[in-house]
């Protein structure tokens, strides 16, 4: 019953937003059923559209996890975005840099580096934060664009091929290479990018519910972020707690890097995420700061974006911006829950 | 005058009034009594409009009506004083009174006009406020004669006033009680929400007794008692009288030497506070509130960063001025906070989760060796001995402390931490916004703890309540202790005194 009410609202929400996204199709002069059918139909085809709708599902599912930690503590990490791109640099340069060792060695180390490089660019407004009371929200923002800079000036000037036009640099060693799905499911093609790391966020999902329901730092964090002046009462560090879910939260994002340098581009390549950090924000908060929301969260997202892609090419007017007005819509009546609940109870 | 006609009114599943009828005659003081959630307050915010009533009428003058917005009220000439005061601290006076019906021309003020009619009203009722103080400047109990000229100069002819007296002195009780009778003499009516008796008998015509949203007594106030109108509220025979035998005070348990604290903004909140409290005793702290007790109790509990502080605090003959709230809680200093929903709980997060704040690094909370995995089943026995140790209502360990009463959040705090089980227990407030039949429960539970030799530092705003429980009795005025007594030995109006700075 409980968890029924906590599914109802998200998928009123996401009925609302299909409704209201189909009076907008109409509007622009195409069809909603054909529109819509298309979209559903080439999000979830085999093998391509559940393997690409996997593919760009799991760099949602790292920054929604890494959002949800921020939001159970208080934070709300909008800086995502930077830690994840800085990870992917670290993860590059590791992978490129240590180029002679075995993939036992490299992978995990490479993991690590993705990790860690996360974590720390959170850490920075972390302590901010801890120490100082300055907002977090002002500071991963503006964490957000060093890192963009710190990436493209590091590329540009150190970690480019010669010549190379683009903005990327070298490729890393073919030891720091993840498999695709492809090579373990039969049916699915090894050009489908969908890698080992969307195993690894399933697992971190676990993992992160573990942590954050089953172990007394996860209590500890949560007691934060529900009411930090009863935490401190209760004995626990406010200020501690605010660095480990920000650190959490920074590893989390950091592990996109894995999905994206190791396991699809390999090498780092300035741009390459569509705002998954931001988009991690509306994961969240469509999976209500719940690993298992946010998994179903993040795999609606990547449905949606493989399915806008054909959107595109196949209807006459509709753009795959169709997709995004659907993200803002689901993630306005989301927001309008409130609206909801305030009707009922009044 | 005014009646509430048939009134219900239902929040979600709970409802909250069930056909009330009350009938209030002009020119009178009617008391509302009622425990917390008996809808007492709820009744009277659908006579101000506040809310509107799924079913009955409030009739004004022999004319129903089903007001849906205060304005409606207001021009029927009610006004209501809430118990928390709704005034804009760095504005005057005058400022604060016409603000949503600001007078003069559309875009020009005219505060000097208003300001005349505001001193002529502060006359009429023996107010003593002028219009041109800053709010910020003033005492709580002045700010509440604000917020009454407020409601006068909005032409206010019934007066509705919510729990008017939980923020004052005794002695400002009692001015405020003359300007009420002032009030009735001029002819308004006042009707004065309340759970303490003793006052219904003092200042009220008749009383209406409210138990479970329903209306369950009238009575004329002169015709009836305290026995009586308490048996009504609760429904059932209530001991008034605390049952307490003297106390054995063992040895030491909390020794405090020139504890003085500063606050961030510079001022002293505590100045070289000096005592002590012994095993099996009970040691209360009288004072208005924002002496300095607030400050004392977070100091001791280790929630007050130690730069703030200086001065010795031991425990059991041990220096604990640095220890923090974990350490001090590890050695057996219990601490049920005064304000349960800021401090004490986790509203959102069932009472369980609630059941362990504080003790949640060690057993039964977590399991060993590591201490790292939550104990699920222990946790879940943990909030089962509490709620059925203090019989914490409805007995759920899966619903959100929020859901509970005041009196039962507040059951489930003082029980968390008797379960510790502590040497010392610093207690504030243990019974505010608490009904009567848990009042009764935890001064029960209160003795027991310090017959069993627990050391038992008390403060509460409510002078009755200290001076019942307390074996010793230090009086607390700007972060100073100004007195000991012992309180069979002096009267409450000599505390009273000691309470506003003048010597017993």
């Amino acid at each position: 019953m409980k968890y029924l009410r906590h599914l109802a609202l998200p998928l009123i929400a996401v009925l609302a937003a299909f409704i209201a996204g189909g009076i907008v199709v109409l509007l622009i002069g195409d069809d909603p059923v054909y529109t819509y059918r298309l979209l559903i139909g080439s999000a979830l085809s085999w093998p391509d559209g559940i393997g690409y709708t996997l593919f760009y599902a799991t760099p949602l599912i790292f920054t929604g996890l890494a959002v949800a930690v921020g939001f159970r503590c208080g934070l709300f990490n909008i800086g995502a975005e930077g830690q994840l791109t800085i990870a992917a640099l670290a993860t590059a340069w590791i992978g490129f840099t240590f180029s002679n060792l075995s993939a036992w060695m490299l992978v995990p180390l490479a993991c690590a580096a993705a990790i860690l490089a996360g974590a720390v660019w959170a850490a920075i407004p972390g302590v901010l934060k801890a120490r100082f009371g300055s907002h977090e929200v002002i500071n991963t923002i503006m964490m957000n664009f060093i890192a963009a800079g710190v990436t493209s000036a590091l590329t540009q000037s150190y970690f480019k091929d010669p010549g190379d036009l683009i903005l990327q640099t070298h490729s890393i060693a073919a030891a720091a290479h993840i498999p695709r799905l492809g090579r373990f499911i039969p049916g699915m093609p090894e050009r489908i990018p969908t890698n080992i790391a969307f195993l690894l966020a399933i697992a971190a999902c676990v993992l992160v519910y573990v942590f954050l329901w089953k172990t007394r730092w996860g209590y500890e964090i949560r007691a934060t972020g529900a009411n930090p002046k009863a935490a401190e009462y209760g004995g626990i560090s406010v200020r501690r707690q605010i660095m480990l879910a920000m650190v959490v939260s920074g590893g989390l994002a950091g592990l996109v890097a894995v999905n994206e340098v190791m396991g699809y581009r390999y090498r780092y390549y300035q741009g390459f995420s569509p705002q998954y950090g931001f988009t991690g924000i509306a994961v969240a908060l469509l999976g209500r700061n719940h690993p298992a929301g946010v998994l179903v969260a993040a795999i609606f997202f990547g449905a949606l974006t493989r399915g806008g892609l054909f959107v595109d090419i196949f209807t006459e007017n509709v753009s795959k911006d169709l997709v995004l007005v659907l993200q803002a819509l689901v993630i306005l009546f989301v927001a309008a829950e409130a609206l909801f609940r305030g009707a009922r109870a009044s | 005058m005014l009646e509430l006609r048939n009134i219900s009114k239902r929040f979600g599943n709970i409802l909250a009034n069930d056909r009330v009828s009350i009938t209030v005659r002009g020119g009178t003081i009617h008391a509302i009594v009622g425990e917390n959630g008996a809808g007492k307050s709820t009744a009277m915010r659908i006579a101000y409009g506040f809310y509107t009533a799924d079913d009955g009428d409030v009739v004004v003058d022999g004319k129903p009506h089903r007001f849906t917005t205060p304005h409606e009220a207001i021009a029927l000439g009610i006004g209501m004083v809430h118990q928390h005061f709704m005034l804009v601290e760095p504005m005057t006076v005058a400022e604060n009174i016409v603000l949503g019906a600001e007078p003069g021309s559309f875009a020009a003020l005219d505060i000097a006009g208003a300001a005349g009619r505001i001193r002529a009203l502060s006359q009429e009722f023996h107010l003593e406020i002028a219009p041109d103080a800053v709010i910020e400047d003033l005492s709580v109990g002045q700010q509440q004669r604000v917020e009454l000229l407020k409601a006068l100069y909005r032409n206010a002819r019934i007066l509705i006033l919510d729990e008017p007296t939980a923020v004052l002195t005794p002695q400002e009780v009692g001015d405020f009680f003359r300007i009420l009778r002032r009030m009735r003499e001029q002819g308004k009516t006042v009707v004065i929400i309340t759970h303490k008796l003793d006052e219904v008998l003092a200042i009220s015509d008749e009383v209406t007794v409210m138990r479970d949203g329903r209306v369950v007594g009238r009575r004329e106030t002169k015709e009836t008692n305290t026995a009586e109108l308490a048996r009504l509220m609760v429904g059932r025979e209530v001991l008034l009288r605390l049952e307490k035998s003297n106390a054995h005070p063992g040895a030491p348990v909390l020794q405090v030497e020139n504890l003085s604290m500063t606050a961030s903004d510079g001022t002293e909140r505590l100045a070289s506070v000096s005592f002590e409290v012994r095993a099996g005793e009970i040691v209360g702290v009288a004072g208005v509130e924002g002496n300095g007790q607030t400050e004392l109790i977070e100091a001791l509990a280790g929630l007050i960063e130690s730069e703030r502080l200086s001065g010795d605090v031991r425990f059991e003959g041990r220096n604990i001025t640095k220890f923090t709230a974990r350490q001090r809680k590890q050695i057996g200093i219990a601490h049920v906070p005064e304000d349960r929903h800021r401090r004490g709980l986790l509203l959102d997060s069932d009472l369980s989760e609630n059941s362990i704040l504080g003790v949640h690094f060690r057993e039964p909370a977590v399991r060993p060796p590591a201490y790292v995995m939550l104990d699920e089943a222990g946790i879940r026995r943990r909030a089962q001995a509490i709620i059925r140790d203090f019989d914490v209502r409805p007995p759920n360990p899966d619903l959100a402390a929020r859901a509970l009463s005041g009196g039962n959040q507040q059951k489930l705090v003082i029980g968390r931490e008797f379960e510790l089980p502590p040497k010392l227990l610093l207690i504030s407030q243990p019974t505010r916004g608490v009904d009567i039949g848990a009042i009764e429960f935890i001064h029960r539970k209160l003795i027991a703890l310090r017959d069993s030799g627990c050391a038992v530092l008390l403060v509460s705003a409510e002078l009755e309540e200290v001076t019942a429980l307390a074996d010793r009795l230090l009086v607390i005025y700007q972060g100073k202790i100004v007195g000991e007594v012992e309180p069979p030995r002096v009267t409450t109006d000599q505390i009273g005194l000691m309470m506003t700075g003048g010597r017993a």
